[in-house]
């Protein structure tokens, strides 16, 4: 089944799967966080997939949404990554969540929805009570949609200086 | 943060009115639910009803249908039908605020009002109701 042919009332994604990434996906993870912020970051994801796969531990996710039907659509809907830090700013261990994509074209579908619903229950399998982001304030889609999925402001905020 | 009443209100009445977009109520009944006048509240439907976010249905005691949609309209476009919640004009204008005091006092504010749209320019109605709902079921987790 197509984006177009799903209703965006359904719940749980029964035209894809979520999955952990594996090394093939890579290249399509790549592009597609390419394709959403303008930027090729190859060197990034590398470094991600060593450390959260290859040398993975049971707090680091990575999940990937595919569709089931992979000759109507992209082969890969979206992705997610994640992990439990413990103790940076005075915090109990807790889960961010790191970076989170769609792609455009498979959108408003509930397959966010989903990679988000997968991650908190990875983290909440190993015992973790709270979840953590942080979202650039004009990103209003972004803001949006963690609202929408329950996410309220934490006890944190965050300060930056320009430097130089 | 301080909302405007007629902002207050406006938000109260498209949430009641959207628990059930099929409902018709009429202003005298939502004014009951908040404990407010008929004759403020109908300033307020109105100018909801010139937004496109509630629509007017005919009949037997009137009343108001909700009309946008409710995954999409965030508090912030309710607020800004009544209100600017960033600083008055001529309060940011003045001799005190053209002073290295006042404009070192001025960036700070607007950090403030920065933060404050992004908070409601992020809430819908929907992500309202579902607070609503986790609130009832006893805690803000989702
Ligand atoms: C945010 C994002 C992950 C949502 O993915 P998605 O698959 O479209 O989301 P879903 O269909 O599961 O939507 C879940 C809820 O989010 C909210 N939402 C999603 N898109 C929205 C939009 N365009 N406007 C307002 N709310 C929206 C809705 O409340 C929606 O629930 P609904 O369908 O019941 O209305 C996707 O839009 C995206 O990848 N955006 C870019 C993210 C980004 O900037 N990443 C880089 C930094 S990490």
């Amino acid at each position: 089944m197509t984006p177009s042919q799903h209703s965006d009332t359904t719940p749980d994604g029964d035209w894809f799967t979520i999955r952990q990434v594996t090394h093939a996906d890579l290249p399509d993870v790549v592009n597609l966080d390419a394709r959403v912020t303008g930027m090729q970051k190859q060197d990034y994801w590398d470094d991600i997939y060593v450390r959260f796969v290859e040398r993975g531990n049971d707090k680091r996710f990575f999940l990937v949404a595919q569709a089931n039907d992979a000759a109507d659509n992209p082969a890969l809907l979206g992705f997610v990554v994640g992990e439990v830090r413990a103790w940076e700013f005075g915090s109990a261990p807790c889960g961010w969540i790191t970076g989170i994509s769609v792609d455009p074209d498979s959108r408003l579908h509930a397959v966010g929805e989903c990679l988000f619903r997968s991650i908190s229950e990875k983290f909440e399998a190993i015992g973790i009570t709270t979840m953590r982001t942080m979202v650039g304030r004009s990103n209003h889609l972004l803001m949006a949609f963690f609202r929408s999925e329950g996410m309220m402001a934490g006890p944190y905020l965050q300060l930056e200086k320009e430097l130089g | 943060m301080r909302l405007q009443v007629a902002s207050r209100l406006a938000i109260f009445a498209l949430i009641e009115l959207a628990r059930d977009p099929e409902q018709k109520l009429s202003v005298g009944e939502i004014g009951d639910k908040f404990g407010v006048s008929s004759h403020h509240l109908a300033k307020v439907m109105h100018a909801l009803g010139r937004a496109g976010l509630v629509r007017s249905v005919r009949g037997v005691g009137g009343g108001y249908r909700f009309a946008g949609n409710v995954r999409r309209v965030t508090l912030l476009d309710v607020v800004n039908l009544f209100e600017d919640i960033s600083a008055v004009e001529g309060e940011r204008s003045g001799t005190a605020e053209a002073t290295d005091a006042g404009q070192a006092l001025g960036v700070v504010l607007d950090e403030i009002d920065d933060i404050a749209r992004a908070t409601l320019g992020s809430i819908t109605i929907a992500t309202m109701l579902k607070l609503m709902d986790r609130q009832k079921s006893g805690g803000t987790k989702s």
